[in-house]
């Protein structure tokens, strides 16, 4: 480039307005990056907090820092070493309706450093409708990748096909479990939730202590806790009931083993003798009134290694402590739990109930290290590849600001060289035709119309699927539901009443051949629905009742895309995904997402781990026969 | 039935683990918790030989600042800097280490400068400053780290630095890198290297042998494939027409580039190949662009900090033996450039 390039680029650069959607890993790289670039006019979007954990790579933070806004910090941080720009700094969630299209017209560009699809999907969506291009970008271990999408030009985000976060059949959860992940969910889903959780909420653990089919008088919840009843023995109670009974009630059902390893039923007297017990009653020495919410079962048992991998003697000695700490030292918190990777004593007591599961069931067990990994979700990360992924993404800006098309392109960040390159380049490709997102495809919705509920569209297709967050659902001129502050009560009436209603029940009947409208107004998205009744569904492999398709996939991928989005691909795992997090608490039926665990235990390999289950959203192997942008 | 509460998995999983650790303690609590999600990536064995490691960085600009904002985050045992020369606007360019406050850096060198800053990063990371000239240490001098990076050295220093650490018993892995508009180079030598490296599902060990610094720059051209990239013979032009006219990194403009030409139509004589081999539009920009371009800085400091992250674990492949990375083209690529393509 000449001088006189140079000083064009430069302008570009200084008359730009940039929007920054994260101030986390990528985030601080990013913000740093564009200061030292000569950008001089930054926005930027975060609703988190800062955790010790970030500190390893968001280097604008300090332990000082932990607690306070990742935005404001990052922005005062970067202001330091370029005190003239101007950054303005949001701490709030982007898909809050303050951040409409209107927001989005102003800048020049959107630059994403996100951890989660859902909210990429809808700055997508959003990118979209103000027609502004949005860089996209993601990295996991050593894996990163740059992606440009510019209206028109080339593909939006949503081309091609995210695979969804893994769920798990319920059935596999609550009775045949083959993986450690499993036996994750379970402990975390079902057996915390249903000990420490809203206990107003479904959940499909075997509570019952008798058979119920053959018990005419009224069974007890074994899970209830009587006012006096000694901890450690509620404790064992729990245990036996969920390591032994359960699973000895599990294993008269014959048809279920006939090709399956049987589990084995255990009993704490066989694993804790009772003088143990005694013997760690340290816990009821304590006063009941304390309240510390800091406290740890590891440290009482004379365990320090988080990595270290416990039998199950010191799993079932961690799980009753664990336990009991929660009813002696937090009891407040009884009822209103939900999982959090950083509180220690659930991921002590989750990795336990886990461990001793895995065990009953010939699976491998895990240290609590690990099992935290999977249970929370927690997308491993370095600094170097969020330096190197911010420095492309600026590079693409930069492209996109100077209208250079013909330059723009997707770079890869790969572990081992392919074909010499560490860094690699693609160009793009031509929008999808058949993007229901930016081209408006039908959409296909098998269903039972009969059995299916409003409230199940809602939730499955509509909000997971669609990923749309305000939506409104038409069904010819008849508005069947629709969410907002605007509307009153009569109308949020109609609408809680509609949700309870199969579809072939609704005012205005939805049966086979009906077409619905799906709207987000926010997110500018419309599409249609066109329903087809089913009968039947396979509950292992459809497990939701319903099947979504009818978007032809864009032909570059092999074929091998998720392109029925139920597809319940073993490989399918997004993992620049992290943990939605508790919203999916609430849904029946519905097990949330969690990271399949490493195949191997030992973290001394995990370098390549990266190679199974790393997916980059679009992967290099891409066919070449898909048009590229001209 | 037991009374010893221990398993005899905890007891055996205990004694195996201080066998492996050959390094030291173990992690602190603060350092795991701290590391966590990186430990999640090379695992603890490797994060503990990082936290033991020594590197000495000389000269530092743009590139080299992300390299040890890097390795400090990441939890290295100590970074020794060494760079005598005076703040000035042009050090604040790149360089987000160097707070532009004139009250601040007036008078102190820059490596001063950037040791308070990258301390912050990482309090549990020694960062200090060494003064003087590289090329004038003694052999002795290097043995006391693990890893040397030298930023936009001359030919002179390079070879010279790494002739020493090749002469000492113990291992010293050694690294280049220089950057220029917007692309970069990155030089690896480890000597004799063994590693482990992942299989299938198995661990496997591999070794490759490094070429030193003099004989990867002293490589014939005309065996050098046609695909390699052509960042590697325009370095090796630039390098020779700074030392002829004894320039520092950056000390040259638009006006140098005859004078450039005529060291390149040497060299390709000198070498039997034509002229055609390097763009001249190329050297241009290496010697017009003397400034750093920021994202290029942070990619090839991220590339070179994890190169000497993957040396000091011990785990994973190490690039051998050059990296380039051009913006124009936005490819990174590793070149293998050795004296083996003479047959």
């Amino acid at each position: 480039m000449d001088t006189q390039q140079q000083q064009q680029q430069q302008s570009f650069i200084q008359g730009a307005k940039v929007l920054m959607v994260g101030a986390g890993g990528i985030g601080c790289e990013l913000l740093k990056t564009l200061a030292l670039s000569g950008f001089q006019d930054i926005h930027i979007i975060d609703m988190d907090t800062i955790e010790v954990s970030n500190l390893n790579r968001q280097f604008l933070f300090r332990r000082s820092h932990v607690g306070q806004s990742k935005s404001k910090v990052a922005r005062d941080a970067v202001l330091r070493f370029r005190p003239h720009i101007n950054i303005r700094s949001y701490h709030a969630n982007v898909k809050n309706p303050e951040f409409d299209v209107d927001f989005f017209k102003q800048f020049d560009v959107v630059l994403n450093g996100l951890d989660n699809l859902d909210a990429r999907r809808h700055v997508n969506r959003l990118c979209l409708a103000a027609d502004v291009p949005l860089v996209e970008s993601g990295t996991t271990g050593f894996l990163g990748q740059v992606t440009v999408h510019v209206k028109g030009k080339t593909e939006c985000y949503e081309c091609q096909t995210k695979p969804a976060p893994k769920t798990y059949p319920v059935c596999t959860i609550t009775s045949t479990p083959t993986k450690f992940v499993h036996c994750i969910v379970w402990a975390k889903d079902l057996l915390f939730a249903k000990l420490f959780g809203d206990k107003n909420q479904d959940n499909d653990l075997n509570v019952r202590a008798n058979n119920a089919a053959s018990s005419s008088k009224e069974t007890e919840d074994v899970f209830e806790r009587a006012e006096d009843e000694d901890i450690d023995q509620y404790g064992r109670k729990i245990y036996d009931h969920v390591f032994g009974y359960n699973i000895e009630a599990a294993l008269s059902n014959e048809e279920t083993w006939k090709n399956r390893t049987r589990p084995r039923p255990i009993y704490s007297k066989e694993v804790l003798p009772e003088s143990l017990s005694q013997q760690n009653g340290t816990t009821q020495n304590c006063s009941a009134t304390d309240d510390d919410s800091t406290v740890s079962a590891m440290p009482l048992l004379g365990l320090k290694n988080p990595q270290e991998l416990w039998g199950l003697t010191q799993n079932s000695l961690v799980f009753i402590e664990a336990l009991k700490l929660f009813f002696a030292k937090r009891k407040k918190e009884i009822g209103h739990l939900t999982f959090d990777k950083d509180d220690q004593l659930a991921v002590e007591f989750v990795t336990a109930a886990a461990n001793i599961r895995a065990e009953s069931f010939g699976i491998p067990l895990h240290s609590l290290f690990e099992a935290k990994g999977i249970a929370g979700n927690i997308v491993h990360a370095v600094a170097t590849t969020n330096a190197i992924v911010a420095g492309l993404i600026v590079i693409e800006a930069i492209k996109v600001l100077k209208k250079d098309a013909d330059k723009y392109r997707m770079t890869y960040c790969l572990e081992h060289p392919s074909r010499k390159m560490l860094l690699m380049p693609v160009e793009p490709f031509e929008p999808n035709p058949a993007c229901y997102v930016c081209s408006k495809t039908p959409l296909v919705l098998e269903i039972n119309t009969q059995k299916s509920k409003l409230r199940d569209l809602v939730d499955k297709i509509v909000t997971a699927k669609l990923g749309m967050n305000l939506p409104l659902i038409m069904h010819g001129a008849s508005l069947l539901y629709e969410v907002g502050d605007d509307l009153d009560d009569i109308m949020v009436a109609n609408y809680n009443a509609n949700l309870e209603k199969s579809l072939s029940e609704l005012p205005s009947p939805v049966i086979n051949g009906s077409i619905l409208t799906v709207e987000d107004l926010q997110q500018e998205l419309s599409c249609k629905i066109n329903v087809k009744h089913r009968e039947e569904f396979d509950e292992e492999k459809e497990p939701e009742g319903m099947v979504l398709s009818g978007w032809t996939q864009s032909p570059a991928t092999n074929g091998e895309s998720a392109s029925t989005s139920n597809n319940e691909n073993e490989k399918a795992v997004d993992v620049t995904e992290s943990s939605s997090g508790p919203e999916m608490a609430s849904k029946k039926r519905r097990l949330s997402e969690t990271q399949p665990e490493n195949d191997k235990k030992e973290t001394e390999n995990v370098e390549s781990d990266d190679d199974e289950i790393m997916e980059i959203e679009n992967p290099v192997m891409v066919s070449k026969k898909k048009k590229r942008v001209e | 039935m037991k009374k010893n509460s221990l398993d005899k998995e905890v007891l055996l999983s205990r004694f195996s683990r201080l066998n492996l650790r050959m390094d030291g303690e173990e992690l602190t609590e603060q350092e795991t918790a701290l590391y966590d999600r990186q430990i999640r990536v090379w695992g603890a064995n490797a994060q503990r030989r990082l936290t033991k490691s020594h590197i000495l960085v000389s000269g530092i600009k743009g590139t080299v600042a992300e390299f040890c904002k890097n390795i400090v985050l990441a939890g290295v045992g100590s970074v020794t800097l060494m760079d005598d020369s005076l703040v000035n606007e042009e050090a604040l360019n790149a360089n987000f280490l160097i707070p532009p406050d004139e009250n601040a850096y007036k008078g102190k060198t820059v490596a001063e400068i950037c040791c308070d800053s990258l301390k912050d990063f990482n309090p549990m990371v020694l960062v200090s400053v060494e003064k003087g000239d590289l090329s004038a240490r003694s052999t002795e001098f290097f043995e006391k780290f693990d890893v040397v990076v030298i930023g936009y050295g001359s030919l002179a220093t390079k070879k010279a630095v790494n002739e020493k650490c090749r002469k000492l018993s113990k291992r010293v892995a050694f690294y280049t890198v220089d950057c220029r508009d917007s692309c970069g180079e990155i030089f690896v030598d480890l000597q004799d290297y063994k590693y482990t490296k992942k299989k299938l599902e198995e661990k496997v060990e591999c070794e490759l042998n490094f070429p030193s610094f003099q004989e990867a720059v002293s490589v014939p051209w005309k065996p050098i494939p046609r695909r390699t990239a052509k960042l590697y013979f325009a370095m090796r032009v630039i390098e020779v027409f700074e030392e002829n006219e004894g320039r520092k990194h950056g000390e040259c403009s638009l006006l140098d580039l005859p004078t450039v030409l005529e060291i390149k139509k040497k060299l390709c004589e000198a070498n039997s190949v034509s002229e055609s081999l390097i763009p001249d539009s190329l050297l241009e920009r290496l010697i017009t662009g003397t400034i750093e371009f920021p994202p290029a800085c942070a990619i090839v400091g991220g590339i070179l900090a994890q190169e000497v992250i993957k040396a000091v674990s011990g785990k994973g492949e190490p690039l051998k033996n050059f990296f380039y990375y051009d913006a124009q083209d936005g490819k990174g690529v590793m070149e293998d450039i050795s004296n083996s393509f003479t047959s």
